[in-house]
């Protein structure tokens, strides 16, 4: 194997402040004999400091890291389209980088004329668009409106149209900034699937994205970058684990309670905060689908109460009812409660939840449930990170459902033996399938 | 080092050369952009020169009496409006180029070059159309042509350059200072009258013909009167000099283009 993207002691230096001086200001500059003057510091950026890297042929690399790491820059000098301030970078084969979907579109031309018009920006020759056109109209599934300008499209239309021309590109190596942040979970996942196949033919991809997720399943290895140097170069499971602990270091996550306008109760106790902790006992900012997590309520307590009773229920942001569940359900009963500050906890194996978000009311009542002490509704927002809980090299999101159960799918039934039942079933339905006609 | 100055030449141009459908898109795009949702269409582009030739015979040629070298003034005048308004309504469009498209600059690379010379060349169209007005007048009027008629490639390409030229540089700079935009129409309008677009160079008096001749726009509405009406005066010398210029505005615009290009990204 050897190099497909080189990257030699990069930096990258930004200059702050007055970036555009207009000519008025150049003039009165030279009125006032500024050039004469020493000139004032100017106030400087490094996004990037000193970056050496390098990718393989047919190596698909995730570039992960917080928002103005320097993770863009780096994309941009590979695609040539910014320059760096020192160092350089060296690229074997047809790239084509995709920085945004779409780039170049012209609202008054057709949903045609764009595809030509970004094809050729992308870099694709005119005789190979022509080609695929067939091709890059029905993958879009804008037939009906390809003779339309696309000032008429919606941003959902733009988007379908400007990957579709993307996903027809033929590059040796790709380089992909976040283009999952866009778009609805149906066009994420073809995203995903477009670039899996890319990897499947051995293309080499360079993949900036915030979707942790997606960067475990789709990179063996993965590269973290923080304040414009590379902090972690490695596995991606090592690198993401390592980076989303660091994650959790920064803030410590407590849900704070006290300013909630929407509660209810005596007041005898109440609730000061949730947090969310990993069995460990550290707090967590980042909850993902099967993760095991701690519930730990925080209260105080201001009068004695007798066998109080804790609660929470949970909603999907759609309103359903998740789950309610209390310490009564459990058969555990408190018999009395130290006055001043405390905590309790409840604590989750497997958090069987997929990536959404979820809003927590919590609770605490008498015996009965008929005295309430304390009710904050819909107090807490937990967001449920996608993942891939079932570990497979496939990522669950919220569009599988709410929650995932633990299961195994077993297919001892399907040697050989069982085909008559197979195909049993598979008349079964076709029956069901004339009958509804 | 000089080596290495041929190398990056030979790189550039076989760079725009690899890059040369994308400049045709472009191209294409301005021009289906240009006419879309107006009702004349493409008729626009023989209506703004024959409106200006009609207010400029009428003003100049009629009230004036404007002197035109023994060739009908609307000729006269059409024959050097037609370089002049390709010139004139090119830079204009071209110095925006790359504001207006920052998204792709920002986005995504080709060689900034060709957005000011895919203004260039869709210009070329409309001038194409207008020439067809003059044709018609020529024959309108019988005038004669004369063998020189087979050097007209040569004016266009001169035209070209000239405002390729003061394109890229003005398109370059425009990058890092907005007022060009507000510069530029008094730029235009001063340069219209400082060029003997419709007055003859004759009415200049001789001893301020040298100064004229710093004017490349001279040599370029020149050569094409020289080409193409009959029996024109042409004082080789300072058309020379002009006309010369030209190649140093073209080398200049592309020279000053390529050293600021690398940093259009940063401060667009």
């Amino acid at each position: 194997m050897s190099a497909a993207i080189w990257v030699e002691k990069l930096s990258k230096q930004y200059k702050l402040g007055h970036a555009n001086p207009t000519l008025r200001d150049r003039i009165s500059g030279m009125m006032k004999l500024d050039f004469l003057r020493k000139k004032p510091e100017e106030e400087t950026l490094w996004a990037l400091r000193d970056v050496s890297l390098s990718v393989q042929h047919g190596e698909t690399v995730g570039i992960i890291g917080r928002n103005g790491a320097g993770k863009s820059t780096l994309l941009k000098i590979l695609s040539k389209i910014t320059y760096p301030t020192y160092g350089s970078t060296g690229i074997d084969g047809r790239v084509i980088s995709l920085l945004e979907v779409g780039t170049g579109f012209h609202d008054e031309l057709t949903g045609r004329e764009n595809i030509y018009l970004n094809g050729s920006i992308l870099g694709m020759p005119k005789k190979e668009v022509k080609r695929q056109l067939d091709a890059i109209v029905e993958f879009s599934g804008l037939e009906k409106f390809i003779d339309t300008p696309i000032k008429r499209f919606s941003s959902g239309m733009r988007l379908r149209l400007g990957f579709a021309v993307a996903a027809h590109l033929n590059p040796d190596i790709l380089i992909v900034d976040e283009v999952l942040a866009v778009g609805d979970a149906e066009f994420q996942k073809k995203c995903l699937d477009t670039i899996q196949k890319l990897r499947a033919s051995a293309r080499t991809i360079l993949f900036v994205s915030h979707n942790l997720a997606a960067v475990e399943n789709l990179c063996e290895r993965c590269i973290w970058i923080d304040h414009g140097e590379v902090h972690m170069d490695g596995k991606s499971q090592t690198v993401i684990k390592d980076y989303m602990g660091s994650m959790r270091e920064s803030t410590a996550v407590v849900v704070d309670l006290e300013g909630t306008q929407n509660r209810r109760g005596n007041g005898k106790i109440r609730f000061q905060g949730l947090e969310f902790l990993s069995p460990e006992g550290i707090s967590q900012k980042i909850i993902r689908a099967g993760d095991p997590v701690v519930m730990r309520f925080h209260y105080c307590v201001h009068e004695p109460i007798a066998f109080p009773s804790f609660g929470f229920r949970m909603h999907t942001e759609t309103g359903a009812l998740v789950t309610e569940t209390s310490t009564s359900h459990h058969g555990i009963y408190i018999p009395a409660v130290a006055l001043g500050p405390g905590y309790l906890d409840l604590e989750i194996d497997c958090l069987n939840l997929l990536a959404a978000k979820y809003t927590i009311s919590l609770w605490v009542t008498d015996q009965a449930g008929g005295l309430v002490y304390d009710n904050v509704e819909n107090a807490v927002i937990l967001e449920v990170d996608a993942a891939n809980p079932y570990g497979s090299n496939f990522v669950i999101d919220g569009r599988f459902g709410i929650v995932f159960f633990p299961q195994k799918w077993n297919l001892v039934g399907m040697s050989g033996r069982s085909e008559h039942s197979l195909s049993s079933s598979v008349d079964l339905r076709e029956s069901l399938a004339r009958d509804n006609k | 080092m000089a080596l290495d100055r041929g190398r990056m030449r030979r790189d550039f141009i076989a760079e725009f050369w690899r890059y040369r459908e994308l400049l045709y898109f472009f191209a294409w795009r301005d021009i289906k952009v240009r006419y879309r949702q107006a009702l004349l269409g493409t008729s626009w582009a023989v209506i703004q020169p024959l409106f200006n030739m009609l207010l400029f015979a009428g003003v100049f040629g009629k009230l004036a009496h404007m002197p035109s070298n023994g060739i009908p003034y609307p000729v006269f005048s059409y024959c050097a409006l037609l370089p002049w308004t390709y010139f004139s309504v090119v830079i204009g469009l071209a110095s925006n180029s790359l504001i207006h498209n920052h998204t792709l600059i920002t986005k995504v690379y080709f060689p900034r070059v060709l957005l000011p010379t895919g203004t260039a060349l869709a210009g070329l169209l409309d001038f194409a159309i207008a020439a067809l007005l003059l044709v018609a007048m020529m024959i309108y009027y019988h005038l004669k042509v004369s063998w020189l008629l087979l050097l007209t490639p040569l004016a266009v390409l001169l035209m070209v350059m000239l405002t390729l030229g003061v394109s890229m540089f003005l398109a370059a700079i425009s990058v890092r200072y907005r007022d060009v935009k507000y510069v530029l129409p008094f730029l235009i309008q001063l340069l219209l009258f400082a060029t003997p677009i419709i007055y003859p160079v004759t009415m200049v008096p001789k001893r301020f013909r040298p100064i004229l001749a710093l004017n490349p726009c001279w040599g370029m509405v020149d050569s094409f009167r020289a080409c193409l009406l009959p029996n024109q005066p042409v004082d080789f010398k300072l058309i020379g000099v002009s006309i010369g210029l030209t190649f140093v505005v073209f080398a200049g615009g592309l020279r000053y283009f390529r050293k600021s290009e690398k940093s259009f990204a940063d401060i667009i």
